[in-house]
């Protein structure tokens, strides 16, 4: 979103009471669940600072779990999000982490067990007015908003890599806004994370997967609606 | 088609000779990309989803998940019905359907932030009560919200809107903003009436300091719509009856912005100071966490 909208200010249409502690935290859980690979099992929420002081004033934590299993922040059904959640077999947690003041006072890292057995944990920070960063991905320092399409590929830090990525999005057509690529030690595993407008066409997440450094591409859809 | 003050959206106000919901929507579907016809469904909405807010806690009211709130907008509701009210009609039935929102909000249910969670009551409780006096279309409040759209916007856009950075002033004093100047719109005023009824909420509120109870979105917030719509409708009826303010909109803005980062941090957002940090106020909050 490169413009506050008319929507921006008269909205989110949210499930209340706090868009920050209740909408942000919808969101993150919202786009987290969207690296699922197969049906959610477990998962497991550990609230820091704010978020561990007065999740259960705001129902952070129906808002997170709701989120998980793919609530958006509009959803009248989160208020019911434990009881649901029961129903679909998913097992969940709440942990309140130590105060860091290290750490973004409204965050939470989400850890999702799936039942093909991918299991991963994002980093999310709510902003306030809705708006909200993913920060981290298992363990590497990433940076991106979920207001624009976004793919994220895991791949080994290898020359030409980059080259291969962004050849089969321009071969498509894709518009780039943002990209970024973020790694812990040269060589081995990073993220690329690119955002872009519109959506993905069809066979690009498999031409991407073709590079034999590509562990894995992950295709997160636009969130907001406005 | 942007503007990115009150000065400029004066001018293109001036220019084709229009009120500030026409400039606001044609902003929208420019830089959106899209038709009028989509964002006017998409603000009709929105507005159900206000009156929705407005009138659940009237029909079968609920405690708030903190537990400090709940209750009180149908007490207003009664309280005018039976004839009783002290500030008229239009007033009681705007601050009880402000009211009414919070306790939607804070009892998990659905709402439209505007601009935030913790003052979204001020603009719908104002904007229904006047289209239920007067009898208005849902064609008129829809641009009367599309004007609100473009105060709050340029709150976004200069200033903050967010507690936490600017104190009270800064959610409940930009909605009762953004309340007043639709409230003018929607009454007939001109687009320079919108922003005096604009610049005079800013002013009153300004250096309002935000101390919710335990953190929680429920006290003083409540009452701060209710006053919030006070606030706004006085703007509005000094702007309306032709009363004029010294301070340019964009100048008042400013000086808002600029208090706001001088509220101590105790008083923005942390429940550190004010009403949460009076002896009953920690009792309350404390009883929330241990809930």
């Amino acid at each position: 979103m490169a413009f506050i909208s008319v929507f921006n200010v008269l909205g989110p249409e949210m499930i209340g009471p706090s868009s920050s502690h209740t909408a942000g935290a919808c969101s993150i859980a919202l786009l987290a669940q969207q690296m699922a690979d197969s049906p959610i099992t477990d998962v497991e929420f550990t609230l820091y600072n704010s978020f561990a002081q007065t999740y259960k004033g705001h129902g952070t934590d129906l808002a997170l779990l709701g989120g998980v299993m793919g609530f958006s922040t509009d959803d009248r059904r989160i208020p019911n999000a434990f009881s649901i959640a029961r129903e679909r077999g998913i097992s969940y947690k709440f942990i309140e982490a130590d105060p860091d003041p290290d750490i973004h006072p409204n965050t939470v890292d989400i850890h999702i067990t799936c039942s093909k057995g991918r299991s991963y944990t994002v980093r999310g920070e709510s902003l306030g007015g809705g708006k909200m960063r993913i920060s981290r991905i298992n363990h590497i320092d990433v940076d991106f908003s979920g207001e624009y399409s976004t793919l994220i590929i895991v791949h080994y830090d290898r020359p030409g890599v980059l080259a291969h990525i962004t050849g089969c999005l321009s071969k498509k057509n894709v518009n780039i806004a943002f990209m970024k690529l973020f790694r812990e030690t040269k060589g081995d595993i990073a993220y690329s994370i690119i955002e872009f407008d519109g959506t993905l066409p069809e066979d690009a997440e498999a031409q991407i997967s073709q590079n034999p450094n590509v562990q894995d591409v992950i295709f997160i859809p636009i969130q907001r609606r406005s | 088609m942007d503007f990115k003050n009150a000065q400029e959206l004066l001018e293109l106000c001036k220019k084709e000779n229009c009120p500030i919901s026409s400039i606001m929507k044609k902003r929208e579907c420019i830089l959106s990309e899209t038709t009028e016809e989509a964002i006017t469904a998409q603000m009709d909405h929105s507005l159900k989803i206000m009156r929705e807010s407005v009138a659940a806690p009237i029909q079968s009211p609920k405690k708030s998940i903190g537990g400090l709130i709940g209750g009180e907008a149908r007490l207003i509701d009664q309280h005018r019905r039976s004839g009783n009210s002290i500030c008229g009609s239009v007033l009681s039935r705007a601050i009880a359907y402000s009211m009414a929102v919070l306790e939607t909000n804070t009892s998990m249910g659905l709402i439209v932030a505007a601009p935030t969670a913790g003052s979204s009551g001020v603009l719908p409780g104002l904007l229904l009560a006047l289209q239920e006096e007067y009898h208005l279309s849902d064609t008129v409040v829809i641009d009367a919200l599309f004007n609100a759209g473009a105060i709050g916007y340029l709150a976004m856009r200069n200033a903050t809107v967010a507690g936490a950075v600017g104190g009270c002033q800064a959610e409940v004093g930009v909605a009762s903003a953004m309340a007043a100047s639709a409230a003018v719109e929607l009454m007939g005023g001109t687009p320079e009436q919108c922003l005096h009824a604009a610049v005079s909420v800013l002013m009153n509120f300004l250096g309002l300091v935000c101390d919710p109870i335990g953190g929680l979105v429920e006290c003083p917030c409540q009452g701060r719509n209710a006053a919030g719509v006070a606030v706004a409708l006085t703007g509005a009826e000094l702007a309306l009856s032709g009363v004029k303010q010294l301070i340019p909109f964009d100048e008042m803005l400013q000086t808002m912005y600029q208090v706001g980062k001088q509220i101590p941090p105790g008083l923005r957002e942390t429940a550190l100071g004010g009403c949460a940090a009076t002896p009953t106020g920690k009792k309350l909050g404390c009883s929330i966490c241990h809930k």
